[in-house]
C-alpha cells in the first residue's frame, strides 16, 4: 500500500511542477467560467427554475464546473496520453516487470494529479466566480465533507473509463480516436455543457444513468444539497457502483491485454 | 529427475518464440505467417558469471531478455532463472532480477531521481537500511551525488543511463540483464558504466547477462559471449574465439604526408590494403593480431602522420562466420 502512496505522492509533485500550464489554466477556467456564468444568466432570465435550479444554483453549477473540470477530467487530460503512449512505444514492458498492479499503480497516480488540480485548478475559479457572483454555497461543514466524497468517487469513475480507453491501444495502433469519442461523451453526458436535469425525457433518464453522471452532475447536485438524508447514500451507491463495475471491466481487459502482449509481443 | 547443472542459474533448453505476424495484403485479406524470432536456444548461465549476448538488429536478443524477465512466454522450450519459471511467477521474479532497458527508462521523468528511487524502495519492499546502504554506494560509484535533486528529464543521456543502473540495483538482484546499456552514450559515459558493472561483477557476484552492439563492451567485460542470429545460437564461447572463428578484421586507418600507392609490407601477408583515398590508406589485418608490430613496420618504410584502429563491427564479424561455414 505504501508504493501505491508513493505514487499518488509523486504524481501530486510531478503535476505541481508544471507551474505555468497551472497559472495558464487557471486563467483559462476562469474566463470559461465567465463567459458561460453570463449565458446561464441569460438562460435563467428567461427561464428561471429550468432544470429545478434557481439562479444562484445555475451559476453555482457554471463555476463548480470549471473547479472540477480538471480534477475528474472531463475532457481527458489525465493519464491516459501518457499510458496510451507507452503501449505504442512498448515502454508498457517496463511496467509490467515490475512487481506493482498496472491498474492499481495508474490509480494511485491519477489520483495524486486529482488532488493536485483540486487545490491547483479548482480553488482560485471557484473563490473568483463566488466574488463575482452569487453563489449558493452550502453552510454547513458537512455538505462540503459530503461534496468531496462525491468529488472523489467522480474522480475514481473517471479514471475507469479512461483506463479503459487507454488500454484500448492494444488493439488499435492509434487510440486517439477512441480518446476523442470518450472526450466528447465525457463533454456532453458529464453535464459539463448543461445539468442533465434540463435534458427532457428519455434523453435525460439515460444521461443521468451513465456513468459520465458521477463526474460533475452528482457532485454538484451534493453540493446544492439536492440529496437530503438517505438520497445522499444513494447517490454514493450510484457513483461507486460505476466505480467498482468499470474498475472491475478495467481488471479483466487488463488481463486479456498482457496475456496478449505476452504471447504476442509489444 | 531432471537433468540440472549444479551451477546453472538461468537455463534455457530448446527455447522458442514464434510470433503470429499478420500482415495485410489487400482489401479485407490478410495474410497469416509466423516469425521465429527464437529458434531453439540452449544455454547455461552460471552464478556470477558475466556474458555478453550480440547479434544484429532482429536477432532475438530482446526476445530472449524479455523471456527471461517474464514479460513474454516462450513458445515451447524449458526456462529457469534461479530456479523459477519467469512467465508463471513474473512478480515473485521480479524481485531477485534487476533490468535496465538502454532505450527505455524506469525513472519519473519530470521528478528528481530521488524520487524514482523511493518508489523502488517500496516497490520491492526494501528494508530501510539496505536501501539507505545501497542507494549510498550507487550514488558514490556511480557519482550521482548531485543529480538526485535533479528531474530526470534534464539528465544526460549518459547521466540517465547510470540512474537507472542504480535503479535497478537498490533491491540487491542476483541476476541483472542489460539491454544495449551504453547505446548512444559517450566515450567517457561508456568507460565508467564498464567499470562500474566490472565492480558490481567481481565485489557483489552479481550475474549479469549484457546485450550489445558495442564489441568493446564485450572486450572489457565479459569473458564468455553468445551469439545469435535469426533466432539461432551461432557461437558460444570466448570472445578470443569469435574472432577466429569469425576470422574477423580490424581496420587500421593510416594518413600519410602524400598520395602514395598502395602499402604493401612483404613481412606481414595477411594485411591487406583495402582502400585508398588520396593521403589515407585502409588495411585490414586479422583482429587476433596486436596493431602494434604493424604500426612500427608501417611507420618505419612510409612517410606516416597519423592513424587510429576501428575495431570489426558484430555485423561484420557475423558475416564472415557465414562465409567460413561456407555459406549457411
Amino acid at each position: 500500500m505504501r508504493l501505491y502512496a508513493v505514487v499518488a505522492a509523486g504524481q501530486f509533485r510531478r503535476f505541481a511542477t508544471y507551474r505555468t500550464a497551472t497559472a495558464a489554466g487557471v486563467f483559462t477556467n476562469t474566463v470559461f467560467g465567465f463567459i458561460l456564468a453570463y449565458t446561464y444568466v441569460a438562460l435563467w432570465d428567461e427561464r428561471p427554475q429550468l432544470g429545478g435550479y434557481d439562479m444562484s444554483q445555475a451559476l453555482s453549477y457554471v463555476w463548480l464546473g470549471q473547479a472540477l473540470l480538471m480534477t475528474c477530467s472531463m475532457m481527458g487530460g489525465g493519464f491516459e496520453d501518457e499510458l496510451i503512449e507507452r503501449i505504442r512505444t512498448g515502454d508498457i514492458a517496463v511496467d509490467l516487470y515490475r512487481p506493482a498492479d498496472l491498474q492499481l499503480w495508474w490509480l494511485a497516480g491519477d489520483l495524486g494529479r486529482a488532488a493536485f488540480h483540486l487545490l491547483g485548478r479548482g480553488i482560485v475559479p471557484m473563490l473568483v466566480g463566488s466574488l463575482a457572483f452569487d453563489l449558493a454555497l452550502p453552510s454547513s461543514p458537512g455538505i462540503w465533507m459530503a461534496f468531496l466524497l462525491s468529488v472523489a468517487l467522480g474522480v475514481v469513475v473517471s479514471f475507469a473509463i479512461r483506463f479503459l480507453v487507454a488500454l484500448s491501444a492494444f488493439w488499435l495502433l492509434d487510440g486517439a480516436g477512441v480518446a476523442q469519442m470518450a472526450w466528447l461523451a465525457g463533454m456532453f453526458f458529464s453535464g459539463m455543457l448543461l445539468p442533465l436535469t434540463l435534458f427532457p425525457g428519455v434523453l435525460g433518464d439515460v444521461a443521468r444513468a451513465l456513468p459520465w453522471s458521477s463526474l460533475l452532475q452528482v457532485p454538484v447536485d451534493v453540493f446544492l444539497g439536492k440529496y437530503p438524508g438517505w438520497e445522499l447514500v444513494r447517490a454514493y451507491a450510484f457513483q461507486a457502483g460505476w466505480a467498482v463495475a468499470l474498475l472491475l471491466v478495467g481488471r479483466m481487459v487488463q488481463s486479456v491485454a498482457t496475456r496478449r502482449v505476452v504471447v504476442q509481443g509489444g | 529427475m531432471e537433468a540440472q547443472t549444479p551451477t546453472g542459474f538461468i537455463e534455457l533448453d530448446q527455447v522458442e518464440k514464434v510470433f503470429d505476424v499478420r500482415r495485410k495484403t489487400g482489401f479485407m485479406r490478410g495474410e497469416r505467417h509466423r516469425v521465429r524470432a527464437v529458434d531453439s536456444i540452449s544455454f547455461r548461465v552460471a552464478r556470477g558469471e558475466m556474458v555478453g549476448y550480440i547479434g544484429p538488429n532482429g536477432a532475438g536478443k530482446s526476445t530472449t531478455i524479455k523471456m527471461l524477465t517474464g514479460i513474454l512466454t516462450p513458445s515451447g522450450g524449458r526456462l529457469r532463472v534461479a530456479g523459477i519459471d519467469p512467465s508463471r511467477e513474473r512478480t515473485r521474479l521480479a524481485h531477485r532480477i534487476g533490468v535496465v532497458f538502454g532505450q527505455r527508462t524506469t525513472l519519473w521523468w519530470d521528478l528528481p531521481l530521488r524520487d524514482s528511487y523511493r518508489l523502488m524502495h517500496r516497490m520491492y519492499r526494501i528494508p530501510d537500511a539496505r536501501y539507505r546502504e545501497n542507494l549510498e554506494r550507487c550514488v558514490e560509484l556511480l557519482d550521482l551525488g548531485e543529480l538526485l535533486d535533479v528531474p530526470v528529464r534534464q539528465l544526460s543521456l549518459g547521466q540517465r543511463m547510470r540512474g537507472d543502473i542504480a535503479a535497478a540495483l537498490l533491491h540487491d538482484p542476483e541476476v541483472l540483464y542489460l539491454d544495449e546499456p551504453t547505446i548512444g552514450l559517450d566515450v567517457v559515459s561508456k568507460s565508467r558504466v564498464r567499470g562500474f558493472l566490472r565492480d558490481l561483477n567481481a565485489e557483489r557476484g552479481t550475474t549479469v547477462l549484457l546485450t550489445t552492439h558495442d564489441l568493446t563492451d564485450i572486450e572489457q567485460l565479459c569473458k564468455r559471449v553468445m551469439v545469435i542470429d535469426h533466432g539461432r545460437l551461432m557461437y558460444d564461447g570466448a570472445l578470443a574465439g569469435l574472432h577466429e572463428v569469425g576470422e574477423s578484421e580490424r581496420t587500421l586507418v593510416v594518413d600519410l604526408e602524400r598520395q602514395l600507392p598502395p602499402i604493401r609490407l612483404e613481412s606481414a601477408p595477411s594485411v591487406r590494403t583495402v582502400k585508398v583515398e588520396g593521403p589515407r590508406q585502409w588495411l585490414a589485418f586479422p583482429a587476433s593480431e596486436s596493431a602494434a608490430p604493424l604500426v612500427a613496420r608501417i611507420a618505419a618504410d612510409y612517410p606516416l602522420v597519423d592513424l587510429s584502429v576501428r575495431e570489426p563491427d558484430i555485423e561484420a564479424v557475423i558475416a564472415k562466420m557465414y562465409e567460413s561455414a561456407g555459406g549457411m
